[in-house]
């Protein structure tokens, strides 16, 4: 398995697609984070003005730790849109390319094809946002240095400099498991079809429709809220608060963690008993 | 079970909605064969095949592969078996190279570079090895999907039309290949081909399908000695001959004339009878020839079945 996985891993990262949104990531980050540098220039202090006509701040709130939040927060809802590029390729590319024949007439089960998919799939996208934590988080601390966080969350928290790298920490393991439900998705459309253009739409497409579903409060939505995935990924915004709720993280974990076998599950019956035509 | 079979297939059916395409089909590949599979577009060929290759799976009855189940021994046997299904497609973004190194990884052989590079070189490929597949031409590929198939030295090597779209000296090649493997090397080949007369030069045993299932299976030469063959006549004088054959029994034998050539449908024994006929009557017979080739068989075989 663990050949199988290095091989996969070989095929994706040699894959224009992969990297798009790897260019992204490095592209957009860096450029948030030179306009904060230009707007601090500028005398800009980042606090919303109802905030700032109540409270007198001192000094600079502006650091790694405060870049780094707002990005996360800013481009946590589009960074699904980069993974199911990843996800809807791993199995539709093999039928676009014709490479499920060279694949499956070889003396490999269909389950070890999907497993190793499916595990190289959420490797890829672990990498991804490791990346997006090196780009934010790193970078942000090597041109603004750390400091005490400032979080505004309906009201106001502060965390001291050594308080918060952890939470940083946790909170991007968190999105390990939110992102690879995204891509768990795209991979079991990918099942699906013979192109792998489908399954990206399809996902994406989910993904909208849930996050819309998600934030309007009509009473028809509430009730079919519980039962969206995209409900629970925002969950790594618990580790920003005082105190942390585990019990609230662990219940969305436990649901994701549900979500990312229960995909792993359907496409592995699809695939065992799909002819391959192609 | 006859221990030299190596493929038996009993009773295999596909039924795709309401499209039947193999239905009750019956084969056996012996050891060291070459068997040529033929049938016309749509008989079910491809889906044979990818039922042989546990692409597909058959709606009912039994194949038996190296005498073991397929269905329940499918590790076993792929091991065994080397592959090109349709058209070989390959990682296009990855070099020749490359694709045999994964593709052999996968198939538990681990080939070394010596290994990779012989085999690029028996296809005539080595000095492209570093080249990415997307910049092959067809034939490049086409030799690609034979090295993929020999990467892990496969007793059983299954060829699905390995020679659509090369040019004539691709075809010889690829067709030379196939007679080094089964002679030189003992493997057994089951080739799937629509060029008739590549299958009559290389094939031993073959079977003809139609609509999915067995039309005729047997030695490619009995085959084509059984029945009557078309015997081209060249005479030197036309009328004379036509006169005589208008007035004999040969008359409802006659096919077709042109000029001095003359072309006949008779049985095998028929033709000193005919030859021996006109000589003792004075025309001289310049030429006999059964004309008779796999493609004419095949044609009198699946137009029989229509």
């Amino acid at each position: 398995m663990y050949q199988l996985v290095s091989i996969e891993l070989y095929k994706i990262f040699k894959k224009w697609r992969t990297y798009i949104g790897f260019i992204a990531i490095g592209v957009l980050v860096p450029l948030i984070e030179l306009s904060f540098y230009l707007a601090q220039k500028n005398g800009a202090h980042f606090i919303p003005r109802n905030i700032a006509d109540t409270f007198v701040f001192s000094g600079n709130i502006l650091n790694g730790y405060f870049v780094s939040y707002l990005i996360l927060n800013s481009l946590f809802i589009h960074i699904p849109f980069l993974i199911v590029l990843i996800g809807g390729d791993l199995l539709a590319g093999e039928a676009t390319a014709g490479t499920y024949r060279m694949l499956i007439t070889r003396p490999i089960s269909r389950l070890q094809i999907v497993t190793s998919k499916y595990f190289s799939g959420i490797i890829a996208t672990i990498s991804m946002i490791l990346f997006l934590a090196l780009m934010s988080l790193g970078l942000g601390i090597l041109f603004f240095g750390t400091g005490a966080l400032l979080v505004f969350k309906g009201n106001i928290t502060v965390f001291a400099s050594n308080d918060v790298m952890w939470r940083f920490i946790w909170a991007y393991c968190f999105s390990f498991l939110s992102m690879s439900v995204v891509v768990a998705l795209a991979f079991l459309f990918s099942s699906l079809v013979e192109n792998a253009i489908g399954p990206i739409v399809a996902a994406m497409a989910v993904i909208i429709v849930f996050m819309i579903i998600s934030v309007i409060d009509v009473d028809i939505f509430v009730a079919i809220k519980p039962y969206l995935f995209t409900n629970y990924m925002q969950g790594w915004l618990s580790f920003f608060d005082d105190p942390v709720d585990y019990a609230e993280i662990t219940k969305d974990a436990l649901v994701l963690g549900g979500h990312l076998i229960g995909f792993y599950i359907i496409t592995l019956f699809i695939f065992l008993r799909k002819d391959i035509l192609s | 079970m006859n221990s030299d079979k190596i493929i038996e297939v009993k009773g295999l059916t596909k039924q795709f909605k309401e499209v039947r395409a193999v239905d009750n089909l019956n084969l056996n590949v012996l050891r060291g064969d070459v068997f040529g599979f033929l049938g016309p577009n749509g008989a079910g060929k491809s889906t044979t095949i990818r039922m042989l290759l546990t692409l597909i799976r058959p709606t009912a009855g039994n194949i038996k592969i190296f005498d073991k189940p397929l269905k329940e021994k499918r590790k076993e046997i792929l091991i065994k078996i080397g592959a090109i299904v349709e058209k070989p497609d390959f990682y296009l973004y990855l070099s020749a190279y490359k694709n045999l190194e994964i593709l052999g990884k996968i198939s538990g052989a681990n080939p070394t570079s010596k290994k990779i590079m012989e085999l690029l070189q028996l296809v005539g490929l080595e000095k492209r090895y570093k080249s990415k597949v997307k910049t092959f031409s067809h034939g490049m590929k086409q030799r690609l999907g034979l090295a993929q198939a020999l990467l892990h030295d496969p007793e059983l090597i299954i060829l699905d039309e390995p020679t659509t779209g090369l040019d004539p000296q691709g075809m010889k090649e690829i067709r030379d290949l196939i007679i080094h493997l089964s002679k030189e090397k003992g493997k057994t080949i089951f080739l799937s081909s629509h060029i008739l007369s590549e299958v009559e030069l290389i094939a031993n045993r073959m079977i003809i399908i139609n609509k999915g299932t067995t039309i005729v299976e047997g030695q490619v030469q009995d085959l084509l000695n059984s029945g009557k063959l078309k015997v081209r006549i060249e005479v030197d004088d036309y009328n004379k001959t036509m006169d005589l054959i208008n007035n004999s029994v040969w008359k409802d034998k006659l096919n077709s004339d042109s000029g001095t050539v003359l072309f006949f449908n008779l049985v095998k024994e028929e033709i000193p009878e005919l030859n021996k006929y006109l000589v003792q009557n004075q025309v001289n017979v310049s030429a006999v020839i059964p004309v008779r080739s796999l493609e004419e068989y095949f044609l009198s075989i699946t137009e029989g079945n229509e």
